[in-house]
Parts: structure tokens; sequence; C-alpha cells
């Protein structure tokens, strides 16, 4: 039991939870806009997919690191604008086209890796984003490693939560993109368009979840195999939902589950009575239940989900 | 005088519907135009080309002798054209300055300029007379603020010409007469404006009124030359009676309620009502939209339930019946929106004519529906009620509104119902289509039926009721016979002033 | 440009949309196979080589079309009355798990055993649908994201019961459960392939299915439910109980796959037994027009590009995940072809 709390002190277990952070921010982060200005975007397990692979395979194939981030986050761009198309003009159901993104970029994304890398043989490793001491605050003790010492992806995703918080809040975008959440009408009859509205917020959401998926290949692992997004696609959908939809409270969330999961990993080690599976499971219960506890009183946007048809009411 | 707008020639179809037949308009600066006609005559239509929220298939509109580009919503605001739509166009979730500044500024800008945008608002506020809170969020305001803040919108984008599509549908009579005070103060500021309406007194405020009757332009009038009578026949275009009510015995009470309270969350609730329809009689309550009319409705089908007091139907409790149980007790139940209550559109006309009681042997056994005899019922349903362009077969959504409307009072009353919920009846429907259905109501009446008539059409309250109760934030004032109940008494007791004897004139 | 809703929908389109969704979906893999470096004509022969070329691939495409089958009905069943049960995958592997756990102690005859254990795998599939959808009315939590993460924590539950209690001391390499009773293998229906009985469970639960949803009373309620909650609630149809009966009814027909699959073809429970029979249900469902006899013929269609990708992988190699992307592409294809049978484009 003391090793278990032991393991709460430890430096490298805090300077995991912003490492497994990482991807989730961007992710629901990018979940986050789209369903702001009224579209779900369940294609995010796809998406996360395709972002891991294509910025692997850029940097496989000789790009920068930062160019392979462009090239998911243009990957992912391009599915979300697929995404928006079916959804919006067209207003086909958001459930079965993000679903149907999911299945298509995700095997889209194995089947390309399969071309390069036969089954069997060992997955390719890239050199990936290493940590980056910001000088003089990395040193400081327990906080230095803990919040300066991580790699330039990590301190993107904090960035892009002002940035998209600031977005919201205080610009006339930001508004547009609400008030096209909540009632798409309304947007219409001040003069803007809300269909281009969502399409461009679909397509800027699912650019940063492709971000949050290349973070997997290019800074957490080395290499890209099928199945590693893992349903973290899926827990950035329910954390947007304990988040109210808004950005401070999902970097709040992310950060609370990125520890859970930092820490059940280091329980495993300490406790092998349980078993594994055990804690493997406990992410995807604990997103049950924020789920259940802020059901209730969540401030879903009026309109989600809600297809706007120009001169339909 | 020059013109501050022009429609010419606008024609716009949907499918095989013509909803504007070469319609050609022209406002002069300064002026209120009226735009009358009945419902589905094509005036939304109109509006909505020369605002820009549809593109018209023939035909231009000119904003200060400029053509506009069709289709464009932001180029008539950009012109000087705003638009106040019947259903607000408002997010509830955000503030008032929110919700007037959407769209003012360009999207690439860094920062609203709130403090900027805050005071604008405030001085346009307080130079036309309708003071609002900047911060307030939309869902805390009452209707009447809600379209305030829709006229505020516009008129922060500098409107010169101001469009209101029905803008009194939701206000009582004394402040819709406010809000006709308030547009004639805005034409000494230098606007322009157009108001739709389908009612008679109100277009006579204007200076001119125009009659659209199916799409076509019919009768252009000054208010100062015409009467009320040559409107309604020119909006009407045939003469249609309506029914009348024949004086005739009324019976024991069927629905007692007494001292009803509902919750009912954001929306209005009922506080402490009482009231009893009787065999034979029309029970008319009479509101503004918004006043508890829906808890009510809701009440009344089963679907709320009331937090405290009683209710009973035919002698029996009434509070927990749900909707089955109180059809099974011989409630007839009309809803408040046909489409969104009233049927399921992408079912067929047999399974909407059967679809409350599908669960009684007479339309299945064992647990499968017997569609051989609930075709034929529908069947019968369509002959008996003059259900006009539809078979069996037919889905629900493709009948015209009044035939819809048909369709779910001939699914009720084909069953003599002991009591009959009719909650706006005839909201939307042209004149023939009001007239099939008062005549439905009163032949139910005439059967013994209790009825209990929720109408914000004062005229098809007076008309059909026996007597008369008014709702106001969930109260309701006592009971007044219709034969003592004049509109100005209503108006009042409509805005909440129950204590009639002093203010009756 | 705008869409306007057709007031009837000709015939010809509804044979129509299915057969150009496919045939797009098919161009835009082509061009991914010829990424490959494979003639994609070529490939697409030895696909339909592979999966109906002779009598032995036929057996394995009906084979692997009947689980699909179950989990395809779940899937329409619940999407009919907007139930998001994205959850088959995991009421699938609960419904197996349970097969081999019961199955492999249970001592009885098969003619007692086997409808046992099909009701029991159909009550667990119910049971672990249940939950999300009490959520759903209880709290109104979206059962798309709860079934999908159960997904998720089911699959890790099987693993920790074939690696603890069920673990099958004999099985080599991957764990795998202990198998079940050999009593409660299902026959063959054809001798010496893997074809097995359950293609027939499966094509009498799709009747079953069409007779529940298009004649009885509660596939009425259903329906409307489905199309308008409001109007449903006001006429007195319990929403409540009709998502819940929904739910019972699709999670046991996800159970149901699982099932079938364990006593027909695996005998035994591993965490790798399904493909994504769960996910493919969706687009079994999706290709079907949620329509139950849609569904056997969509999945009798998946499963064929599934078992031909296969044999194509094997001859040309090209990757065989082409299978999964020829069948997402399907999805949206679909989606969008059916669409256009409900509405046209108008300037």
């Amino acid at each position: 039991m003391t090793e278990a709390i032991d393991l709460l002190l430890s430096t490298s277990l805090w300077a995991a939870v912003l490492r497994i952070a990482t991807p989730l921010i961007f992710g629901v982060l990018g979940a986050l806009l789209c369903e702001r200005a009224g579209v779900l975007n369940l294609g995010i397990e796809g998406i996360m997919t395709m972002g891991a692979m294509t910025g692997w395979l850029a940097v496989f194939l000789g790009a920068p690191l930062w160019m392979g981030l462009l090239v998911a986050a243009l990957c992912g761009a391009l599915l979300g604008l697929l995404h928006a198309m079916l959804t919006v003009p067209l207003g086909l159901s958001q459930h079965v086209s993000g679903l149907g993104i999911t299945l298509f970029a995700s095997a889209l994304a194995y089947y390309l890796y399969r071309l390069i890398v036969e089954v069997g043989e060992l997955p390719p490793t890239i050199e990936p984003f290493r940590a980056l001491d910001i000088p003089g605050l990395s040193d400081l003790p327990v906080l230095g490693p803990v919040l300066f010492s991580q790699a330039v992806p990590t301190y993107l995703a904090l960035f892009a939560v002002v940035v998209v918080a600031y977005v919201l809040a205080r610009t006339p975008l930001g508004l547009a993109i609400r008030m096209t959440g909540e009632n798409p009408n309304a947007v219409e009859a001040q003069g803007l368009d809300p269909i281009r509205i969502r399409i461009w917020a679909v397509v800027a959401g699912s650019a940063l979840m492709a971000i949050g998926g290349s973070f997997l290949t290019m800074a957490a692992f080395d290499s890209f195999f099928p199945g590693m997004v893992q349903g973290r696609g899926w827990i950035c959908i329910a954390l947007v939902v304990f988040a109210s939809w808004r950005p401070g409270k999902a970097l709040i969330g992310a950060l609370l589950f990125a520890f859970f999961d930092a820490y059940q990993l280091r329980l495993q080690t300490v406790i092998e009575a349980v078993p594994y599976q055990l804690f493997l499971m406990a992410p995807y219960v604990l997103s049950i239940v924020a789920l259940i506890l802020v059901a209730r009183r969540a401030e879903v946007p009026a309109a989600l989900m809600a297809p706007y048809r120009r001169g339909e009411r | 005088m020059t013109h501050v707008l022009e429609l010419r020639g606008i024609t716009k179809r949907f499918g095989p519907l013509t909803a504007n037949d070469d319609v050609s308009l022209a406002l002069s600066q300064g002026e209120i135009l009226a735009l009358l006609g009945e419902n589905g005559a094509g005036k939304t239509t109109l509006m909505n080309i020369l605002f820009g929220h549809y593109a018209a298939d023939q035909g231009s509109v000119h904003v200060f002798g400029h053509e506009l580009p069709s289709g464009l919503p932001r180029a008539a605001i950009e012109a000087g054209v705003g638009m106040v739509h019947q259903h607000f166009t408002l997010a509830g979730n955000l503030t008032v300055l929110e919700n007037v500044m959407l769209g003012s500024e360009p999207l690439s800008r860094f920062r609203s300029a709130q403090t900027v945008a805050r005071k604008k608002l405030l001085n346009i506020a307080d130079r036309f007379g309708l003071p609002v809170d900047p911060n307030a969020k939309i869902s805390t305001l009452s209707v009447g603020e809600r379209q305030r803040v829709e006229i505020l919108k516009a008129l922060y984008r500098d409107a010169r010409v101001l469009i209101l599509d029905e803008p009194t549908a939701v206000l009582a009579r004394p402040e819709a007469q406010r809000l006709f005070e308030t547009l004639r103060d805005m034409t000494r500021e230098g606007l322009s404006l157009i108001f739709i309406s389908h009612k008679l007194h109100e277009v006579m405020t204007a200076d001119r009124v125009a009659v659209l009757r199916g799409g076509k332009l019919v009768a252009e009038r000054r208010t100062g030359e015409t009467s009320p009578e040559e409107l309604a026949e020119l909006m009407v275009g045939r003469k249609v009676e309506r029914p009348v009510r024949q004086d005739h015995e009324i019976g024991a009470p069927v629905l007692v309620a007494r001292n009803i309270t509902v919750g009912a969350g954001e929306k209005t609730g009922l506080n402490d009502v009482s009231f009893t329809v009787h065999a034979g009689e029309v029970l008319g309550i009479v509101g503004v939209s918004g006043n508890g009319q829906a808890t009510l409705g809701a009440l009344l089908s089963g679907l709320a339930q009331p937090g405290s007091g009683t209710i009973r139907l035919s002698g029996v409790d009434a509070a927990t019946l749900g909707p089955r149980g109180m059809i099974r007790a011989g409630a007839g139940r009309v809803p408040e929106d046909r489409h969104a209550e009233g049927v399921v559109g992408e079912l067929s006309v047999w399974e909407n004519a059967v679809l409350e009681r599908l669960k009684t042997p007479e339309f299945s056994k064992n647990g499968f529906v017997r569609q051989r005899e609930s075709r034929a019922y529908a069947e019968d349903l369509i002959t008996r009620f003059d259900i006009r362009g539809a078979t069996t077969e037919t889905r629900a959504r493709l009948l015209s509104g009044g035939n819809m409307q048909k369709l779910i009072l001939a699914r009720i009353l084909a069953k003599d119902p002991g009591f009959v919920l009719a909650n706006q009846p005839t909201r939307g429907l042209d004149e023939g289509a009001i007239a099939a259905v008062h005549a439905e109501l009163l032949a139910a009446r005439a059967k013994g039926a209790a009825i209990l008539l929720i109408s914000e059409e004062l005229e098809e309250a007076v008309a059909l009721s026996d007597r008369i109760q008014a709702i106001v934030k969930g109260r309701l004032s006592a009971p007044i016979s219709a034969n003592d109940a004049d509109p100005q008494r209503l108006g009042l007791m409509m805005a909440g002033v129950w204590n009639e004897d002093a203010h009756a004139t | 440009m705008r869409l306007e809703r057709r007031t009837k929908t000709p015939l010809h389109l509804i044979f129509l949309a299915p057969l150009a969704a496919v045939a797009a979906a098919l161009f835009l893999a082509a061009g991914l196979i010829a990424a490959a470096g494979v003639n994609p004509l070529s490939a697409y022969g030895e696909l339909l080589r592979g999966a109906l070329g002779s009598r032995l691939a036929i057996t394995e495409m009906l084979t692997r079309a009947t689980p699909l089958i179950f989990t395809g009905l779940a899937a329409a069943v619940a999407f009919r009355a907007k139930l998001w049960n994205i959850g088959g995958e995991g009421q699938f592997y609960m419904g197996a798990l349970v097969t081999g756990w019961i199955g492999h102690s249970l001592a009885a005859p098969g003619w007692l055993g086997v409808p046992f254990l099909l009701v029991l795998s159909m009550v667990t599939g119910a049971a672990l649908l249940a939950g999300p959808a009490i959520l759903r009315l209880r709290f109104g939590v979206d059962e798309v994201v709860t079934t999908l993460l159960l997904n998720f924590i089911v699959l890790l539950f099987v693993g920790l019961m074939i690696e603890g209690p069920l673990r099958d001391p004999l099985a080599f390499g991957w764990p795998s459960s202990v198998p079940v009773n050999d009593a409660f293998r299902l026959p063959d229906l054809i001798p010496r392939t893997r074809l097995h009985i359950g293609f027939v469970f499966a094509i009498v639960a799709a009747a079953a299915v069409w007779l529940i949803v298009s004649r009885t009373v509660f596939g009425a309620e259903v329906r409307a439910a489905g199309l308008n909650a409001k109007a449903a609630a006001f006429a007195g149809i319990s929403l409540p109980k009709t998502i819940m009966g929904v739910a019972l009814l699709s999670g046991g027909l996800a159970g149901l796959a699982g099932a079938v699959e364990v006593m027909g073809v695996t005998a035994a429970v591993t965490t790798t037994m399904s493909p994504g029979f769960g996910y493919a249900g969706i687009v079994v469902a999706m290709l079907a027009a949620l329509h139950p006899a849609g569904v056997v013929g969509a999945a009798l269609f998946v499963a064929t590009v599934f078992v031909g990708a296969d044999a194509m992988g094997r001859s040309t190699g090209v990757p065989s995940f082409i299978a999964d992307v020829i069948v997402a592409l399907c999805l949206l294809t679909t989606v969008v072809a059916l669409l256009f049978t409900t509405y046209r484009v108008r300037r």
C-alpha cells in the first residue's frame, strides 16, 4: 500500500501525466470545436489513427518532424472535410457518417501502412520528438521535469487550449461558431453562412484530432501499429461532455484522465495480485462514470446534431 | 416620393406549388405597409425572398434604387434591410449583446469590440425606447423582451427598412398597441416598415395595405380608403362562412379541475388554476402564447401531472392517467403542433389513424396489428371527415395543414369522446380549413362533448365558446359568458386585468 | 443549390441506389489497389473467385456471413428506434464468453443445452445493452459513447477470464478459453465444411425480426417513436418502454451472434475471434437501409468482400485491410445514395 502512495510522489508519474494527456487535449479540443458548431464528429477515432499513421509515415519517408505534424493535420482536415460535406450540406446522420469515417480512416491507415510494412515485420521506428527543456525552468525541482521538460507538441497542446478558448470567447469568429451550434437560423438571419462556418469548424477540429493522433507515433512512441489509438477518440468525446463544452474544463478533464491512466499503469507493476486487465479497464470505466456525473447538468449546444438546411425550419 | 424598396415581378415555386406569382410591390420613405393575407398566401415567402433567405425564381429586389443579389441575407442587411422573424432567430444560451453583435464585425478580427458595441446598443435602445439589459441571457427574457432584442438586432445593423413577420403573434393586445406606437415613432426616425399580418384590425394601423392571396398580389389600398370588411373579402377571395354556435342545453360537468398547480421547468407552468367543462359546452381559454397554454395542453393530454390539486374526468381521477389512460377514459386530444405531436409524418395515414389505439382489440390481436381492419377504418375516416388528397397509404406529412388537422380530428371524434381538448386547432390554417375545423368541433359539441378550446385567436374563441377564461402567467381568470365578451374586455383579461367590472367599458 | 424532399421515391431508385453505392465504393478502392501495384480488375476477379469461386469458398463466405446477419439485425433494430447501439462488438463477446463458460461445464444433452445456451447468450447481450439504455433514459447519457467504451471494457474482461479462470491449459500460444462441450457444437450444414446450422438460425432470426418490426404492435410503436418521438409520446406510446424493448432485442441478437460463432465455429473463446463483427454489423445494417431482409443480403455482400479479400491478399499481395476499406466506403456511399432516394437536388 505504501508503494501505491510512494508512486504518487514520484516526479516521473507527474511528468507522464502531461505526456499522456497531450493526444487527449488535442482530441478533445478538436471534438469540442466541431460540437460547438453543432456537429458531432464520431470520426475522431479514425482521424486520430490516420494522424498517427501519416505523421509517422511522413517522418519515416524522410520529412522533418514538424512536417510530420503538418501532414497529419492535413490528412485530418481532409477527413474532416469529408465528414462535414456529408453531414452539413447533405445533412446526413452525424452518427452514421462519423462512424463511417472512423471505419474508413482506420482501415485506410492500416492498409497504407501494410503497403509499406508487411505482416510479421517489426514496426519500423523513427526518431521522435524529444523532451525540450525550457531553459531556466526545467531545472526547477519537481516542477521542472513535470512541466518544463516535455516534447514540443505538448507545449503546442497547452497553447492550443489557450487559443481555442480565446477564439471562442473573445472573437467574432468564436461568437459565430458558438451561435451556429446554438441556432443556425440566427446566424443565417445575421447575414453569415452557418453551413460554411460548420464546415470549417469541423475541418479545423479534425486537424486538431489528427495532430493528437500523431503525437502517439511521433512522441509517445516511435512507430505505428494497428489498434494503437485504443479508444482514445471515444474518450475524448466523453471528455467534451464532461467539460461542458468548455476548453478550460476540457484541459482539466484530460489531465485528470491522464493522471488516472498514468497512475494505473504504474500501479500494475506494484500490485500484482490484481489482473492487469482491471487496471486497463479503469480509463474506460472512469469515462462512463464521468459522463453519468455531469450528464444531468450538461449545457449541450442547442443545435448539436440538428442538421441545418436553408429554408427549412 | 422615392421608393426605398421595390419588388419587381417576384415568382417563387416550391415543387408543384407556386408560393409567389409575379408579385410587385413598392415601399415609400417613412411609410408603414401592411402585407395582409391568409396563412399560406405567400407572405412569409415573399419577405424571405426580399431578405435573401430564399432566391426567387424570377424577379428582382431593389433597395434605394440598387438591385440586391438574390439569396444573400448579408447583402440585404448591408443595403439597410432588417428583418424581425416570427420565430425569433436568437440563441437562448447567449447574451443579448452577443446575439446583437453576431455578424456585425468581420470574422477575421482578433477581438470583439464589446465595450463599443454595448454603448452603441444602449444608445439605440434609448433612442427607440426599447430598453434591454445587454448582459442578460436570452433564455431569461420574456417573449416581449425577446422581440425587442430581435428588433434591436436589425436597428443595430443600421436598418432603414424593417420587415416584421407577424410581430403581434406573441403579444397581448396592450403590448401590441405599444409596439405599433413604437413602429410609428420609428418612421419619424427615418425608417420605413413592412409588417406581415393576417389580422384585419392590425393592418388598419398601417398607411397602406397590400393583400396577397394564393401567392398573387390581389389589391393595394390606402387604409383611409378601405374598410376591414373589404379587406376581409379581398384576403379570402370567396365567401367563406364560419359556422355559428347554436344555443342549446348545457349538461353535467365532465372535466373538473380544482386548484391545479403544475411545475414545468423553463416553460410557464400552471399556478392554482380551476376550471370546469360541461357536456355540450365549449370552454375557451384565451391568452397570449407562452402563458401556460403548453402546460395546460400537456396536463389535459396526460403528458404532465399536477403537482397539487385534483382533476376528474367523468368522475374518475385523471391526475395520473397518462396519455393512454386519458384516451381510455374518453378524452380526445388535438395537440398544439400537429406536425410535431399530432402525426408521425413518415408513417402512412392509416398508421396515424390507429396510432393512439394500437393496443385495443379493435386494431390488434395477440400483439399483431390487424392491418386489414386498420386500413378499412382509416378508409372510413377519410370519407366521413372529407380528408382530401389522401389514400390510406399516403404519408401523413404530404397532407396539407387542413387535411392533416382533419385526420387528427377524425381519429378522436370518430370515437365520440366525452371530453375534447382542442389546443390551437386552427393555427396556420386558411379560412376554408378553419371553417371545416370549427364545424367539426361544433358538431361534437352538439353531440354532447365537453370541449376545452385553447386559442390565441379571439374571434375564434368568441365564436365557438360558451364561456371564456383568460390565461396569464400560468393563472386563469374567472370565466365569463361568451355573450358578455367583447374584444376590449378580452384584451384586458389577456393582459392580466382580472377585475373585469372595474375596467370594462 | 439545395435539397428538396421527394414526395415519392421512384421504384427504380430504391434498387439502383445500393448498386450505385457499391460500384462507387469499388471504384474508389480500385485506386488503392492500383497503389499496391496490382491491376484492380484482376484483383477484384481474385476477390470474387476467393469468395464465390468454389463450393468451399461459398461455404466459407456463408460461415462468415452468419454472425454478420445477427449483428446486422442488432444494429438495424436499434437504429430504427434511434438507439445508437455501437456496442455490438462487446455484446458479441459477452455472448461468446458465457457460451464458452457455461457450455464447458454444463452437463446436458444437446437438444436441451443448445437452446439454453442460445437463450443465455441473448440474455447476456441484452443485459449488456440494458445498462447504456438505462443510463440514457435515467441520466440522459449518450449511448454512443457508453456502448463504444463498453466494447473495450468487455474485451479486457474476456482477456481476463481466458487468461484466468477459464484458461485452457491445453492451448498453446495465444490464450484461449476452455472449449464448449462437444454436445453443444452446432451440426454442420454441409459435411466437411465449416458451414453450420447457425446460418439457418440467422435466416430464421431475420425472418422473426422482420415479423416483429413490420407486423406487431411493438414494431409499429418502435417505428413511430423512432420517426417522431414527440408524436409517439402524445399518442400514448411509452418511450422508455420502447427503448428498453429495443435495447433488449438488439443486445440479445448481438449476444446470439457470439454464441452461434462459438458453438458453430471456434468452440473456444479468444480475444481475436471477432474480426470486428460488431462494427461490421453497423455497416451491414446501413447497407440494408435497416431492413431485416436487406440485412441478409448485405451480410452476404460484406462476407464476400472479407473472405474474398483474404484470398485476394494471398494471391496478389494486396493487404487484406482492403476489405475494411471497401466496406467502410460502401457505408459512406450508401448513406449518400439513400439520401438521394428521398431528396433531389434543386438549383
